[in-house]
C-alpha cells in the first residue's frame, strides 16, 4: 500500500514542477503589464495593473496566487481574443478528442495483431519485415506523413478534402496519419512482450502436452500480453497527444493542438499555459493510473514493460 | 573490408546515405550552385529536370524563384548541425548529471532523480514548446539549447546506473583507496566502459532530434526565415502543394531517407551492443 502513496506523491511533485516550470517561463518571458498595455502607457496605469494582479508581490507570493488561479481554472485572458483562456481551450476540446478516439482504436486494431504475428514468426522474414516497417513508420515525421497523404489523396487523386472539418471524410487523413505512427509503437511493444511470454517455460509445457498453436496463443500467450498492453495505452497517451498537436496543424484541424501552435507563434501566454498544463496533467494522471493498475494486477511482468519502454524505472523499486 | 561484406545490405545502404548527407552538410557552401537568398520572381516555380526543367536549377525553384538544390543543401547543413549539437550537448549534460548524481549521492542524487522523472513524464515536444513560448525570439542558440534539453534524461539515467554499479566494483574501489580523484576515475575507468551504450543511445537520439527540429521548424516556430532548414522548406512548400508539389516533396524525401537510415543504423547498433 505504501508504494501507492509514494507513487501519488511523486505524481504530485511532478505536477508541481510542471506548474513551477510554466510559472517561471512566464516570469522570464516579460512583464505581463507591458504585454497587455504596450510600451507607451503611463506609470500609474501600470502600477495599478500590477497591484490588481499582485505583480508587485515577491515571487513566492505570486506563485501562490498563480497556484490559486490554476486550482480555480483561471488561467487569465487570451490577449488576442479577450476571452478567458480556459473557455477557449474547452471549446476546442471536442475536435481534438474526436480525432484521438478513433486513432486509439485503429492503432490498437492494427498494431497489436501485427506485433503478435511478428513474435509468432520470430526471426523469419515476416518478423524482420514488421520490425523494419515499424522503424520506418516511427522515423517518418508525422507532419511529413500527413503532407504525403494530403498530396496523394487530395492533390493527386482528389478524393479527400485537404484540411479543416467539412464532413466525415475529413477525419480519414488526420486519424490515419496519427494511427500509423501509434500503431508502430503498439506493434513494437506487443512484439517484445509476446517474445518474452513465448520464451517462458510454461509455453514449452503447453507445447509438450500437445496443445495446438492456436490454443497456446489464445489461452497462454495473449492474456499475459494484454495486461501490459492496457497500461502501455495509458503511458503512450502523451506520445499520441504530441503527434496530435502536429497533425492538427498540418490539416488545419480546429483543435487544441492548433490553438497551442498559433498561441506560441503569437506569444499568447495565457492560452499556451492553459494547454500545456492541461496536457501535462493528463499525461501525469494517465501515467499514475497505469502504474497503480499495473502494480495491483500483476507485479511480476514489470520486467517486460521495462524492456518495452525506457521510462518509468519506478516499478522495479517498489 | 571483410567486416563490410558481412553487413546486411540495408545497413550498407543506410551507411551510404548517412555518408552522402554528411558530405552535403560539410561542403554545402561549395556544392550549392546559387545563393539561397537570391530571389528571382521571374523565375518562380521552375520544375526540376526530371519533370522537364532546365539545368540552370537542377531541382527547380520555389515561390520566390530561389534554387531548390541550394536551399536543400543549406537545409541539410542546418538540420544536421542542430541535430549534432543537440545530441552531443544532451549527451554531455545528461552524462555529467548522471555521474554527479551517482557519485555524490544524497539530496543531489534525489534532485537529479526528480528532474529525470519530470523530463521523462512530460512529453518532450510539450517541454520544447513551453521553452519556445518563453523566449521572445527563437534564434539559433536558443534552438540548440532546446534540442540539448530534449533527451538528456536518457543519458543521465544510463550514466547513473553504470556509475552506481561500477562504484561497487573492485577496480574502482581500489582506485578510491589509492586516492584517485573522482574525475580521474570517471573519465579514465568508467566512461570508456559506458561509451558503447552511450554512443548507441546517441545514434538513436540523433534522428529523433532531427524530427523534433524539423517539426518545430515546419510549424513555423523553429528556425526562422531567411535562414532555412529541412522543416522550414517543407513548411514553405506546403502552400504550393497543388501547383508545385516538388517544393515540399523534395525536402520531405531528404528527411525521410535521412531519419530512416539513421534509425536503422541506431537499431542495428543497439542489437550489436545488447544481444537480447
Amino acid at each position: 500500500m505504501t508504494w501507492v502513496f509514494a507513487r501519488i506523491g511523486r505524481a504530485i511533485l511532478t505536477l508541481l514542477l510542471l506548474i513551477a516550470f510554466t510559472f517561471f517561463t512566464l516570469a522570464i518571458s516579460g512583464d505581463p503589464a507591458v504585454a497587455k498595455f504596450g510600451e507607451d502607457i503611463d506609470m500609474a496605469t501600470l502600477e495599478a495593473f500590477r497591484a490588481k494582479w499582485g505583480l508587485n508581490y515577491p515571487l513566492w507570493k505570486q506563485f501562490l496566487i498563480y497556484l490559486n488561479g490554476i486550482v480555480h481554472l483561471d488561467f487569465g485572458v487570451s490577449f488576442r481574443t479577450g476571452e478567458p483562456a480556459w473557455g477557449l481551450v474547452v471549446s476546442r476540446l471536442p475536435a481534438t478528442l474526436s480525432l484521438m478516439l478513433p486513432t486509439m482504436v485503429f492503432s490498437i486494431l492494427i498494431g497489436v495483431p501485427l506485433g503478435v504475428f511478428a513474435a509468432m514468426n520470430r526471426g523469419k522474414w515476416a518478423d524482420r519485415f514488421t520490425i523494419v516497417l515499424a522503424v520506418v513508420a516511427l522515423a517518418i515525421p508525422s507532419f511529413l506523413l500527413g503532407l504525403l497523404l494530403m498530396f496523394v489523396f487530395s492533390v493527386w487523386l482528389a478524393w479527400l478534402p485537404p484540411s479543416g472539418i467539412v464532413g466525415w471524410q475529413s477525419y480519414i487523413m488526420p486519424s490515419a496519419t496519427l494511427a500509423i505512427a501509434t500503431a508502430a509503437i503498439y506493434a513494437r511493444f506487443t512484439r517484445s512482450a509476446m517474445v518474452e511470454v513465448l520464451s517462458h517455460p510454461m509455453i514449452e509445457t503447453a507445447q509438450a502436452s500437445g496443445l495446438s498453436r492456436r490454443v497456446i496463443l489464445c489461452m497462454h500467450g495473449l492474456p499475459n500480453v494484454l495486461l501490459p498492453l492496457i497500461t502501455i495505452s495509458a503511458l503512450e497517451f502523451g506520445n499520441i497527444l504530441t503527434f496530435a498537436i502536429v497533425v492538427e496543424s498540418v490539416f488545419s484541424w480546429p483543435g487544441v493542438g492548433r490553438l497551442l501552435i498559433t498561441g506560441i507563434a503569437n506569444r499568447d501566454y495565457a492560452v499556451v499555459q492553459a494547454i500545456l498544463l492541461l496536457t501535462g496533467t493528463t499525461v501525469i494522471v494517465a501515467n499514475l493510473l497505469a502504474d497503480i493498475a499495473y502494480g495491483y494486477v500483476d507485479p511480476r511482468i514489470a520486467d517486460a514493460r521495462l524492456k518495452g519502454r525506457r521510462h518509468n524505472a519506478v516499478l522495479d523499486k517498489t | 573490408m571483410k567486416t563490410l561484406r558481412h553487413l546486411p545490405w540495408l545497413i550498407l545502404l543506410s551507411l551510404a546515405v548517412v555518408a552522402t548527407l554528411l558530405i552535403c552538410a560539410i561542403f554545402a557552401n561549395f556544392l550549392a550552385p546559387h545563393d539561397i537568398t537570391q530571389v528571382d520572381l521571374r523565375n518562380r516555380f521552375q520544375s526540376p529536370i526530371f519533370l522537364g526543367g532546365a539545368w540552370g536549377n537542377p531541382l527547380g525553384t520555389d515561390s520566390l524563384g530561389r534554387d531548390i538544390l541550394s536551399l536543400l543543401l543549406r537545409g541539410i547543413q542546418v538540420s544536421m548541425t542542430i541535430a549534432a549539437l543537440g545530441t552531443i550537448g544532451g549527451a554531455v549534460l545528461g552524462v555529467t548529471l548522471g555521474f554527479v548524481g551517482a557519485w555524490v549521492g544524497g539530496w543531489v542524487d534525489n534532485l537529479i532523480g526528480v528532474l529525470i522523472d519530470f523530463q521523462s513524464t512530460i512529453p518532450n515536444l510539450i517541454l520544447a514548446l513551453a521553452l519556445i513560448a518563453a523566449f521572445p525570439e527563437v534564434n539559433f542558440g536558443v534552438f540548440v539549447l532546446i534540442m540539448v534539453i530534449y533527451g538528456w534524461e536518457q543519458y543521465a539515467r544510463l550514466a547513473r546506473a553504470i556509475a552506481l554499479s561500477a562504484k561497487s566494483q573492485p577496480y574502482v574501489q581500489a582506485q578510491i583507496v589509492f586516492g584517485a580523484s573522482p574525475l580521474r576515475i570517471i573519465t579514465r575507468s568508467i566512461l570508456p566502459n559506458a561509451a558503447a551504450v552511450l554512443l548507441v543511445n546517441m545514434s538513436i537520439n540523433f534522428p529523433r532530434t532531427i524530427l523534433v527540429e524539423s517539426t518545430l521548424s515546419f510549424l513555423g516556430i523553429g528556425i526562422q526565415p531567411p535562414d532555412t532548414s529541412l522543416g522550414v522548406l517543407i513548411g514553405q512548400g506546403r502552400d504550393q502543394l497543388y501547383n508545385a508539389p516538388w517544393v515540399a516533396l523534395m525536402p520531405g524525401f531528404v528527411i525521410l531517407i535521412a531519419t530512416i537510415s539513421i534509425s536503422l543504423l541506431g537499431d542495428w547498433a543497439r542489437d550489436l551492443v545488447d544481444k537480447d
